[in-house]
């Protein structure tokens, strides 16, 4: 939250419509979310001109206002200090208050008035106190310009910017002088840094305390310090601008310190110099090293830690929080001012893992810039000595071992012109470096940049200074232009490209693509488990129903099936095409599809309704569109999970790669079908695609049935035939079954039809009846089978 | 029977046809073994021979006679029989139909592969990389290395120490893409892809969601060429009177980064519900790719530049669909799915 008025301090932006001015901020690259102000239409400064009691009432006034208008306002007050010549805030009809209080004109027992008479806290200016209320309303003093903004006059307008700084921006926009700069920037301006200056008196902080670093996780610490401090209440000005920065008030040392920071961006500590001692020593922390901090609890630090102590025990988590040990109380009399940087990193580590995200440790973790350390414990030394009594001691305790070198670009306008792909001329480069306050020189066409420490965003290299220069020319002013690179065709790469083929075929299949989430629940993930792999377990899950990667889609799916039956959706298909890992982040990606109800639907005709062998007729079409026609198999399996008399394993050159049936009826009471198959186990090479001329000889077809055990499998039989009917068994498929009385207990017939054909010639009837019972004599002989009368 | 006797029956009996089993009765009771056009054939003997001729003749024009009539009623009724048979299989055309139908894709796929088709017009390979990922792809070989305030942006979910995460972006896909490169060869392609952040789900947000990112680098790449890719892309997909517009912004990997704003679709920049009464919607980050990130997979940025974008795909599937829960993409109910499986061809060329 940036507060314009505190801006002001810093940039003369008084002829600046502030709503203009934050639209031109954020094309600049700084977005300001919000514009909050309170101001208010209608609001105006007039004049009692006389004031009369109301003929009906016997508090309420009748009073002639003056507000600059041709006419006198009637206006009914019931305040006990309005009264003939007093200027006043008026709100006219169509003002709008705090608490979305309208005013109109109105009719007060029986009187026209036109307005209300306003109190500092109607306006939202004040809290509503009985003493505010017993002030009755706002008296203006006589020099009031009737009809002019009254909060203007009063200084009391406020205007905000909510803003959502990239992260990269935080450490320069977040505070105020920093924002100033970019409004500087912006608007082609100067910026004017607060005053620094103070006194100093003859004792030198040195001679108080001595300072000690062993951590290499603080480049800078410095310390000086006040004596007779008077704790007491801020000026009016920093609690205002405290609170529009959404930080409470609490005693003028401690605002002091918080205003600092919200100016320079640079947190302070402020030690009670007198629980603190004369020592101190910043060091790692010890592992389980405890200190109670500011807000009363005991916190459990880490050896990542930093911690500032008095040569024994711990005063303040650096960056952090300060300990309740040294705090400054009402009683305080002496303050030792720190300002340091320390490590982001390790400041960000130690405010995470004690899930303590104070201003402060929120500014360290962002980085600071060193110049402004030295500044901004100037500043808080001037305004402790303005607005708290102090006295400042002379010297200053300090360690330094920051960088400081300068970060340096050198480039020529071509390459900033050939990243931006426009043309801006050297004068216009120069014209945005001097607007952004970075200095340069120029020699022999070659810039030289020096790039202000204050801007830690910026790195050393031509895309910086490109981006810098670019978005204050304007990105409006790019072109659009196409990339002269080489013509070449996009194709799909790698799985994504089986990923899609087999998405398509599914799809032209009936199939419904969805999207479920990679991460299961426990239960879930040990569902369908066919595979049996181990599972990835994340450690930190957000909720356990989101904890574990899932192996296999299938339970996923079921439950896209549940919710669609649970919205009376009868007939699902659906498929899904996804990566599944195991303990070993192995990746696997799988093609899963369900099917519920019917297939080709018509409820006044009869529908078709999928069952086993159309889920079976959609795995086959998929394996044999990927090019595994004659590679494939079905074998009869127990799987979880699954029905046991209705599922199977799908496999490829005998390698499982899936498996296909009926879910079992105690997961789901519904007739679903599932089948999942790997993805990548079709992603091996495959014949290429050739033409095969169909035969001209006529073919000659037979019948066989066989009486067979029940559980002998079709696949089997038919295996035995195509062995036995050799060459000139062209093709061959069931077209009976049947169980029941006329085959006996444990028995079914399968009947099949024969098709014999050769490529070079007409058989003859002989040749066929040959190889015929050459086939029904193996199949009777190998599944004990008879041949069923004819 | 003479002749004449003969014909006038004939065609008496013709002309009393109604069916087909009378007429060809008749095709008998004349011209069968013992018809009577027949029978008159075989009188011929009987005839004195100079009369033979005419008399022949006379009974040859009775037989054609009675042919050419046979055929024409033959044809007439066969025609009225058909026709008859027609009617009575005539059906209610109004009844419903046998429903078939192709599956829909889900949403979220439909608008991935609109993207996918139009950067592949323009060269883009569509690659895919693990969800599982290594942080050092996922962030420090994007310069974001451990502790980067940039990584508290994409709250991650860790799989194994700060080392092994689900991807928060697609871009390490990108990084995978330049470092087969070597640093020899152009690189052209989008990472269409499924993404993982610590973010309760709700209607704008979901631990699990989908990016399109895009990566060209090549040689002399700059910021207009990226901003005219980019109109290519929107353009193909909102509309031809979209226009674009670029906001500095920051990613850590690019430098200069830009957010890109779209012109209101809908309301054609006046102000509606959509573009929150400005008239532009926020629709990707891209930016320069940043000469870090070129060094760090083998590309010497002295030589090499190139773009980056990144779309998220719900985002877009919203806007362009009209959604206001981005759950739906992840709870399929079919009832809202179905009518994604149809074409969306304009005759506007």
């Amino acid at each position: 939250m940036i507060s314009l008025e505190w801006v002001k301090d810093y940039i003369d932006i008084s002829d600046q419509d502030l709503e203009e001015l934050a639209v031109k901020i954020t094309e600049a690259g700084i977005n300001v979310e919000k514009v909050i102000s309170n101001h208010i239409d209608y609001l105006v400064i007039g004049k009692v001109i006389s004031c009369v009691d109301h003929p009906d009432s016997d508090h309420l006034h009748l009073c002639q206002v003056d507000v600059g208008g041709e006419e006198l306002q009637q206006i009914v007050c019931g305040a006990p200090n309005v009264r003939e010549g007093l200027k006043v805030i008026v709100a006219l009809p169509g003002a709008v208050l705090p608490g979305d209080f309208q005013i109109k004109a109105s009719k007060i027992r029986g009187v026209e008035s036109n307005g209300m008479i306003c109190a500092l806290y109607e306006l939202g200016l004040e809290e509503k106190t009985d003493e505010a209320y017993a002030r009755g309303i706002e008296e203006l003093s006589d020099d009031a310009p009737i009809g002019k903004d009254p909060l203007v006059y009063l200084d009391l307008e406020s205007t905000l910017y909510e803003l959502d700084i990239h992260k990269h921006r935080n450490n320069d926009c977040y505070y105020h002088i920093g924002f100033a700069y970019e409004i500087a920037a912006i608007l082609n301006r100067k910026v004017t840094l607060p005053d620094c200056s103070y006194q100093e008196i003859d004792d030198n902080v040195n001679k108080h305390f001595s300072l000690e670093v062993e951590t290499s996780k603080c480049p800078y610490y410095l310390a000086k310090m006040v004596t007779d401090v008077k704790i007491g209440e801020s000026p009016e000005f920093i609690q205002r601008r405290l609170i529009a920065a959404g930080m409470r008030p609490i005693n003028n040392v401690v605002d002091i310190s918080n205003y600092v920071m919200l100016e320079f961006g640079q947190p302070l500590h402020f030690f009670d110099k007198d629980t603190l001692g004369d020592h101190i020593l910043v060091r790692d922390a010890k592992d389980e090293e405890e200190v109670v901090t500011l807000d009363g609890k005991t916190r459990i630090l880490r050896s990542s830690d930093i911690v500032i102590t008095d040569g024994e025990k711990p005063v303040c988590i650096a960056g952090v929080m300060g300990g309740e040990n040294t705090e400054v109380t009402d009683t305080t009399k002496n303050i030792l001012i720190e300002a340091a940087i320390f490590d982001a990193v390790s400041i960000r580590y130690t405010a995470s893992h004690l899930d303590l995200r104070s201003e402060a440790s929120i500014r360290y973790g962002k980085g600071l810039n060193y110049e402004y350390t030295m500044m901004a414990m100037n500043r808080a030394c001037c305004l402790l000595e303005k607005y708290a009594g102090a006295k400042v001691l002379s010297g200053i305790v300090s360690h330094d071992v920051v960088d400081k070198s300068e970060k340096v670009v050198e480039f020529v306008p071509e390459q900033v012109d050939k990243m931006l792909g426009i043309r801006i001329t050297e004068e216009d480069m120069k014209v945005e470096l001097e607007r952004l306050d970075f200095p340069y020189t120029i020699k022999d066409g070659k810039f030289r940049v020096v790039i202000p420490k204050r801007r830690l965003d910026v790195d050393p290299n031509v895309n910086d200074i490109a981006e810098e220069i670019g978005r204050l020319y304007g990105y409006q002013k790019l072109k659009s232009t196409l990339p002269s690179v080489g013509i070449r065709r996009g194709e799909y790469v790698g799985d994504v490209k089986y990923r899609k083929a087999v998405s398509k075929r599914l799809r032209s299949l009936g199939f419904n693509e969805v999207k479920t989430y990679t991460l299961v629940s426990p239960d879930m993930s040990q569902k369908f488990d066919y595979e049996g792999k181990e599972k990835c377990v994340l450690p930190n899950p957000m909720s356990i129903d989101k904890s574990v990667v899932r192996t296999t889609l299938i339970p996923s799916l079921l439950n896209v099936y549940q919710y669609n039956k649970a919205r009376k959706v009868e007939d699902v298909m659906i498929y899904e095409v996804a990566k599944t890992y195991d303990k070993n982040y192995q990746e696997e990606s799988k093609i899963c599809f369900l099917m519920k109800g019917d297939y080709v639907v018509n409820p006044w005709k009869g529908s078709m309704k999928g069952d086993f062998y159309l889920m079976k007729g959609f795995a086959e079409d998929i394996l044999c569109y990927f090019g595994f026609k004659n590679r494939y198999r079905f074998e009869k399996a127990s799987l979880p999970d699954m029905h046991p008399g209705k599922s199977c394993q799908i496999l490829i050159d005998r390698r499982p790669v899936g498996i296909l049936g009926q879910v079992h009826p105690k997961v789901c009471s519904d007739e679903v079908y599932v089948c999942e198959i790997s993805l990548q186990a079709l992603m091996q090479g495959v014949k290429p695609l050739k033409f095969k001329e169909a035969s001209k000889y006529p073919t000659i077809k037979k019948d066989v049935a066989f009486v067979v055990d029940k559980n002998v499998s079709s696949s089997d039989v038919e295996m035995t035939i195509k062995k036995a009917g050799g060459r000139l068994l062209h093709s061959t498929y069931v077209f009976d079954v049947y169980e029941g009385e006329h085959v006996g207990n444990g028995k079914k017939s399968l009947a099949y039809n024969l098709l014999f054909m050769s490529e070079d010639r007409t058989l003859t009837d002989d040749e066929v009846m040959k190889v015929f019972h050459q086939i029904i004599d193996k199949v009777c002989s190998t599944h004990s089978a008879e041949v069923r009368d004819k | 029977m003479n002749v004449l006797e003969v014909k006038k029956l004939m065609l008496d009996d013709l002309s009393d046809v109604t069916d087909l089993k009378t007429l060809n009765d008749l095709r008998v009771k004349y011209l069968g073994k013992k018809g009577l056009i027949t029978e008159l054939n075989s009188e011929i003997r009987n005839v004195p021979k100079e009369e033979k001729k005419a008399f022949g003749q006379s009974v040859n024009e009775v037989r054609t006679l009675f042919q050419s009539n046979f055929d024409e009623i033959k044809t007439k009724l066969e025609e009225e029989e058909l026709n008859k048979k027609l009617e009575s299989e005539a059906i209610d055309i109004s009844l419903p139909s046998t429903k078939v139908s192709m599956g829909a894709p889900n949403i979220l796929e439909k608008l991935i592969e609109e993207v996918e088709e139009v950067c592949m017009s323009m060269g883009y390979d569509v690659v895919d990389g693990p969800e599982i990922e290594e942080d050092k792809y996922n962030f420090e070989m994007l310069n974001i290395p451990k502790g980067h305030p940039a990584r508290d942006a994409q709250d991650t979910f860790y799989v194994e120490g700060e080392e092994i995460l689900l991807r928060s972006q697609t871009s390490p896909v990108q990084v995978r893409t330049m470092l087969k490169g070597k640093g020899e060869v152009p690189v052209r392609v989008i990472c269409p892809g499924k993404t993982y952040r610590r973010d309760d789900d709700d209607a704008t947000h979901s631990h699990q969601f989908m990016q399109i990112e895009g990566l060209l680098v090549d040689k002399d790449i700059s910021l207009s060429d990226l901003k005219g890719t980019i109109d290519v892309i929107v353009k193909k997909l909102f509309g031809e009177d979209v226009e674009t517009r670029f906001r500095p912004s920051y990613y850590q990997f690019t430098e200069p980064s830009v957010e890109v704003d779209i012109s209101c679709f809908n309301c054609k920049g006046k102000g509606c519900n959509i573009c929150k009464h400005t008239g532009w919607i926020t629709i990707a980050g891209a930016g320069v790719v940043h000469p870090n990130v070129l060094r760090m997979s083998g590309y010497d940025p002295e030589v090499w530049s190139g773009f980056a974008f990144g779309f998220g795909a719900e985002r877009m599937a919203m806007l362009k669909y009209d959604i206001n829960d981005l759950r739906v993409f992840y709870n399929t109910d079919l009832r809202e799915v179905k009518n994604f499986d149809r074409k969306e061809l304009k005759n506007n060329d």
